[in-house]
């Protein structure tokens, strides 16, 4: 079992009333609602944090890519991932990643990622998500129609740029090229292991199968609600004669680890709400631009909740995932299963049914969310790896191989950055 | 009044729909957001004293998937081109509204033997960020009929499900209409059409609803000084953006004047 930790960066100051005042978190977020000076500390206290996930001995630490974007900071993760590439010496680190369309032209993400693959070692994880919707078609102008067409051929650049030892054309519909030939080149050959996020749609579980990449469902609402997709993707890998291999796929899944449970429910209670409350206040006309989902994906959708309707009765919650309950208390957050909160035994007999439940050998886990101030972030962190880790870690080991890890040189062969002060380096 | 008529075209390989409905000399109508999922009121008025083409856009109602074969303006502007010579309204007149004046303007500017007479309401191709177009992709959920219509209910009664359809399969082919637009007119619906409103020698009659929310009024006067003296202006009372689902009647009579 791998376990991976993972930042979104949130802006932690958003004001109380919030939901009240703004419309959204995204796209049109008030600027004015943003203090680069507090900025300067967050995201040197949200660095900090991913540096102690490594120390503490995490698998990878993993950031990824939002824009205009009240609890994503990072429209650029890869800025992120150097400066860890310097200051971690074994962990992975898991660009979680780069939404290909949006890079023009797309040899860009197969030279920044090479520079990482570089600077790392050959630690890096190379994440290629579609992007979201109101990153992708509103927040960056991208066409909602062609978006997944434009990602797919930049996807094959990058790919033919990692892979061709030689200078080559690209023709493509977006992108046409006279002359590829990145430099550097990744570490890992051919090529960094690709991981997928994705929403649930059929038509990306079939591409991580054809292309033996990880598929990773990146959803906030926790195991509860992530069960069904990912019996679907298992579904679909038997039918294409894929193999149970639980390294296949990724889910993410926040945590909040305390001594008891009451008193995790009490600490947490705070950076969960402001989570799901103002971080996700999600305008919902920036949900569904038309073309985004695919009409198998949508077929699948309204057929499903016709389905539901007609069985239960009632109606389903907003289509687009982003749709919250008004009452997003901490009681409701854990019992959904949003947040799994608990002692350690606790939280590690739950994550133990997860991960086989789901049959999922990367967790992908949110120890820092909403809020959440660097000291209650490492504590967390610290307890989560010293009480949680060793109970868990052995899942499937005994059975499967991870094709899907970094292969970093070997420790010795590996740099060793000098200190960062003059006297130290002397 | 004779009955309406369901032909079958191929255009680029995909089968596309053809409406038509009454006698005399032809005029055809490339409709806005949603198409034209069902015969409406204003082609019955029109089609009292004119034979009446409906053919369907790629990717809008009855056009199959056509929108995917489509990559960019100019496969467009081509694409719907031959959709008049296939639908048999080359050199006749032509209804553009919203999205679909977009394209009928740009027919008449490159390929000016194709429409007599050019009939424009609310047309997109332009975009001013001074004064700018409301972004109908980015309504709220069950709400974009508040913007595209003066009477909110006559959209609703336009994308309301058949009876014998499946549902399923209604749902996606609305979206897959405003999938269309966006397409081609992602994200501002400016096709730089600026750049060849020039072209166009043909008498256009510019068509706006009085409350018009998404597609301001200063749009109407920027067609008109580019087109030139061709070109006339008039104000439909009380008609918002789809001036021709809330006023069937007075659109209609404007347009069958015009084009007299």
């Amino acid at each position: 079992m791998k376990i991976c930790w993972f930042h979104l960066m949130p802006y932690t100051d958003l004001p109380e009333d919030f939901q009240k005042k703004h419309s959204s978190v995204w796209v049109d977020i008030d600027s004015r609602l943003f203090d680069p000076k507090r900025a300067h500390h967050m995201y040197n206290d949200f660095m900090d944090e991913l540096e102690f996930a490594a120390d503490c001995g995490f698998d990878a630490i993993c950031v990824n890519e939002h824009h205009a974007n009240g609890y994503g900071l990072m429209p650029s993760p890869n800025i992120i991932a150097a400066t860890l590439a310097r200051r971690t010496k074994d962990t992975a680190i898991c660009v979680m990643g780069n939404s290909l369309a949006l890079y023009n032209p797309p040899t860009r993400v197969a030279e920044e990622f090479a520079m990482l693959d570089c600077i790392s070692g050959g630690r890096l994880i190379a994440g290629f998500p579609v992007g979201t919707p109101m990153d992708t078609c509103y927040a960056m102008g991208q066409n909602p129609s062609s978006l997944r067409e434009k990602y797919r051929e930049a996807h094959d650049l990058v790919m033919q740029a990692w892979t061709n030892p030689d200078t080559f054309s690209f023709n493509g519909r977006h992108n046409q090229i006279p002359f590829v030939n990145i430099w550097p080149r990744p570490v890992q050959q051919p090529h960094p292991p690709v991981w997928i996020p994705g929403g649930g749609s059929v038509e990306t579980f079939e591409w991580c199968a054809e292309m033996d990449y990880v598929y990773s469902y990146l959803s906030y609402f926790g195991y509860k609600a992530g069960l069904a997709t990912m019996n679907d993707f298992w579904s679909k890998m038997a039918e294409l004669g894929k193999d149970r291999n639980p390294y296949r796929a990724g889910f993410l899944q926040f945590v909040g680890v305390a001594e008891t449970k009451q008193e995790a429910m009490k600490i947490y209670k705070e950076p969960a709400e402001y989570f799901y409350g103002r971080c996700l206040h999600v305008d919902p006309r920036y949900a569904m631009p038309p073309g985004y989902t695919t009409e198998e994906t949508m077929r699948r959708k309204y057929q499903s909740q016709v389905a539901a309707v007609a069985q239960k009765g009632e109606e389903k919650k907003a289509v687009s995932g982003l749709g919250t309950p008004a009452d997003m208390s901490i009681e409701f957050i854990e019992q959904e299963g949003y947040v799994i909160l608990g002692s350690p035994d606790e939280v590690a007999e739950k994550l133990r049914e997860v991960a086989i439940n789901m049959n999922v050998g990367h967790l992908m886990l949110l120890l820092q969310y909403g809020n959440m101030s660097k000291d209650l972030t490492n504590y967390n962190t610290k307890l989560f790896a010293e009480k949680v880790m060793p109970q868990i870690k052995d899942i499937f080991d005994d059975k499967w191989e991870d094709h899907w890890w970094p292969k970093p040189m070997a420790k010795a062969e590996r740099a060793v950055p000098a200190p960062t002060t003059r006297e130290a380096a002397e | 009044m004779s009955e309406l008529k369901t032909r079958t075209i191929t255009l680029n390989g995909v089968e596309t729909r053809v409406w038509e409905k009454g006698a005399g000399a032809t005029i055809g109508y490339f409709p806005g957001f949603g198409g034209t999922p069902r015969w409406h009121a204003f082609l019955d008025e029109l089609a009292k004293t004119r034979k009446v083409i409906v053919p369907s856009l790629p990717g809008f109602p009855g056009g199959g998937l056509g929108h995917l074969e489509l990559h960019n303006h100019l496969d467009w502007v081509i694409a719907c081109g031959d959709l008049l010579e296939l639908s048999g309204l080359s050199g006749g007149d032509l209804i553009g509204v919203g999205f679909g004046g977009a394209l009928a303007a740009d027919i008449a500017a490159v390929f000016p033997q194709k429409v007599r007479r050019l009939a424009l309401i609310s047309s997109y191709g332009l975009y001013d960020e001074k004064d700018p177009i409301t972004n109908v992709w980015a309504q709220r959920p069950g709400t974009v009929q508040n913007v595209l219509c003066a009477k909110p209910e006559r959209f609703t009664e336009l994308t309301a499900m058949p009876n014998d359809y499946d549902p399923t399969e209604w749902q996606i082919e609305m979206v897959r209409a405003s999938e269309a637009g966006a397409r081609y007119l992602w994200p501002f619906g400016n096709t730089h059409l600026d750049r060849r409103l020039h072209r166009i020698k043909q008498p256009v009659l510019l068509l706006r609803g009085s409350e018009d929310k998404v597609i301001p009024a200063s749009y109407q006067q920027k067609f008109a000084a580019g087109i030139g003296s061709t070109a006339k202006t008039a104000t439909i009372n009380g008609a918002g953006h789809l001036a021709e689902l809330d006023e069937p009647e007075a659109v209609a009579k404007a347009i069958l004047d015009f084009v007299k």
